[in-house]
């Protein structure tokens, strides 16, 4: 029952990193953009959401209602503001600049709120258990975590094939040239995607704040998470992402079964097998 | 300077200029002062050279990686502590003496540095970046199980391995200096002799367009590997000698992405990508700004990120580039030109 137990709790846990990297995956498919700064963003979320949580004394679901249009204006900002500035042929300046940032945001942090730990409390709901069978049962909050990330990426969904954004989205994508010569405005659809990636961010930061504790130093493993999740589900789908985060959870999880110490490292493990297997990922729809 | 000079002909092919000469002298003459550290400087002084120069080195590297071959690694702090565990490796398990097991260390890192390779070039451009960093987690955590090599908490080199060294502590400090000293110069000449080499001609038509370069009839998957392979082995032997300086090794401390491999971009970048000058002017401004920033703890590495990323955006070509395009500088042309046979310098 116990190895029973880690692969459900895995598989929860895999929303939170799809959540993560759901982010991650529209601003790659929209503008080839690789955020390396991604994770610190998720983390800066966290402390957003401390900040709010604590100052106004609200519950850490309420503060979404602050908190998610705090990084969608953040994300819009970056990226009209500096990351536009980036693209092109060179991979190097967004890479480089994202780097840098990452950099940037993890000390500013550590400045504003210090290197110790934090938690986002969310009273009983963290505590309270579904039980399946005997011996097996499910925390509410992992799978309010899970439901959010499928819910996340069903939206997105809509938002790429049913809106006319979306229509935009994939337009510049597919070649941003022929896309300005119909009209439309490529820094401002770039900045809008940020926007929508932060947005997501902002969710995936404060369950990641109520889930467990988080530091100013985090942000780089979440980033690695999130790309794993990305690459293992492959490029371009969106349900694969979430895919890849259930592969990614469950494969921690059971490493942790086996050893503590080797829940982060089974789930690179299980990463590097993929990637060595199935180069585009399980699900690949874009060709890159 | 050598000429390469090509057929016979009214022209031939050279790369020194009279600057190149007149700077590739100043700079071997500075070496040479450096060189004699030992006789008026204290330890302090030696100590401080040391992490310049290793630092230089990993510039250097890197440089060569994402400057000349595009390979934007963000994962060689997996080669600084390999080649720093490979030194504990060699010298307390096998008894080798320690500074050929610095050198032995650059073997060990190439030699992991195959199957890595196998992996992560699997990725391409920044997914490259990332997978060498997931790479380089793989063998922090995985070090960290070693229960042999002190676990997550590491260990110290044993006494006796460090009086193999040299008998005395002047004597270590000597010893260590010439190495660190001799592998700055060594991998800045290994960089410059490559780059003036055919394979370092099909590298910076790589790094100026890659499918022009293939269709020319470079193999850029090999070129790559190559400067990889050759990175990763500099990159282990600076990590051995980072050690051996330090004398205490954690997974958390050898495989870390701010000091070996964020500190040794922004050097890079700020002093200027794809040109051998750019690791060395990057080196200097980072250690001015150290000396005079770092006592402001975490807002130090604020400045240098946001520094790194003004260059980024507005002098791309970095510090050095922004000095030798204005006055067309080069202390170490690797750009072949034409001459007349009957030059100014040849009368």
């Amino acid at each position: 029952m116990d190895w029973v137990n880690a692969i459900v709790q895995g598989v929860l846990l895999g929303g939170l990193y799809a959540l993560f990297a759901c982010g991650l995956s529209l601003i790659f498919g929209v503008m080839r953009l690789v955020n390396i700064a991604h994770g610190d963003l998720i983390v800066l979320a966290s402390f957003i959401g401390l900040a709010v949580a604590e100052g106004l004394g609200l519950h850490p679901f309420v503060c979404l209602v602050v908190v998610v249009p705090v990084m969608f204006a953040i994300g819009y900002a970056l990226q009209r503001g500096l990351l536009n500035l980036t693209l092109g042929a060179d991979i190097l300046p967004p890479l480089l600049v994202t780097f840098g940032l990452s950099i940037i945001i993890q000390n500013a942090l550590l400045e504003a709120f210090s290197a110790n730990t934090r938690k986002l409390t969310g009273g009983s709901i963290e505590v309270e258990s579904l039980k399946i069978v005997e011996g097996l049962s499910v925390g509410v909050l992992p799978v309010i975590v899970f439901v959010s990330a499928a819910a996340v990426i069903a939206g997105l969904q809509l938002v790429l094939f049913r809106t006319s954004l979306g229509s935009a989205f994939r337009a510049t994508s597919d070649d941003p040239e022929t896309a300005r010569l119909m009209g439309i405005d490529n820094r401002h659809i770039f900045a809008l995607a940020m926007a929508m990636s932060l947005a997501v961010v902002a969710i995936a930061g404060i369950f990641l704040g109520m889930r467990s504790n988080f530091d100013p130093s985090i942000g780089p493993a979440r980033l690695l998470f999130a790309f794993e999740a990305v690459i293992i589900g492959g490029l371009g789908s969106l349900w694969g992402t979430l895919a890849g985060g259930v592969i990614l959870g469950v494969a921690q999880t059971l490493g942790a079964q086996i050893d503590p110490g080797f829940q982060i490292l089974a789930g690179h493990i299980a990463f590097l097998i993929i990637l060595i297997v199935r180069p585009r990922g399980l699900f690949p729809r874009a060709v890159d | 300077m050598a000429h390469q000079t090509s057929g016979g002909g009214a022209y031939r092919v050279t790369t020194a200029t009279r600057t190149s000469r007149i700077g590739l002298t100043v700079l071997l003459g500075f070496v040479v002062f450096l060189a004699a550290t030992p006789l008026w400087g204290g330890r302090a002084e030696m100590r401080l050279i040391v992490e310049i120069c290793y630092f230089l080195a990993l510039a250097q590297m890197w440089n060569l990686l994402a400057g000349y071959a595009g390979l934007v690694s963000v994962g060689q702090q997996a080669f600084v502590g390999l080649g720093g565990y490979a030194l504990f490796v060699f010298t307390i398990y096998l008894g080798v003496p320690p500074l050929a097991a610095v050198a032995l260390a650059g073997v060990a890192a190439a030699v992991f540095a195959l199957p890595t390779a196998f992996v992560v070039f699997r990725l391409r451009g920044a997914y490259f970046a990332i997978g060498t960093w997931v790479v380089a987690e793989v063998y922090r955590l995985g070090f960290a199980q070693v229960s042999a090599l002190g676990g997550g908490s590491g260990q110290s080199l044993p006494l006796a391995v460090i009086r193999d060294i040299a008998g005395s502590r002047a004597g270590r400090d000597t010893a260590i200096f010439y190495v660190g000293l001799g592998l700055a110069v060594a991998a800045t000449g290994l960089v410059y002799l490559l780059l003036r080499s055919r394979h370092g001609l099909a590298l910076t038509a790589m790094r100026d367009s890659e499918p022009a370069s293939e269709s020319l009839g470079v193999n850029t998957y090999k070129a790559k590997l190559v400067v990889y392979v050759v990175a990763a082995a500099v990159t282990g032997v600076v990590g051995a000698l980072i050690y051996l300086q330090k004398l205490r090794i954690s997974p958390d401390a050898a495989f870390n992405v701010i000091d070996w491999t964020a500190y040794v971009i922004f050097i890079v970048v700020i002093g200027g990508i794809g040109r051998i000058e750019g690791p060395i002017v990057g080196t200097i401004v980072f250690f001015v700004l150290r000396e005079f920033l770092s006592e402001l703890g975490s807002w130090y590495l604020i400045i240098l990120g946001a520094v790194a990323i003004l260059v980024m955006l507005r002098a791309r070509q970095g510090l050095w580039g922004l000095v030798a395009d204005r006055w067309g500088l080069h202390i170490f042309p690797v750009q072949r030109r034409l001459e007349p046979r009957v030059g100014p310098d040849s009368g």
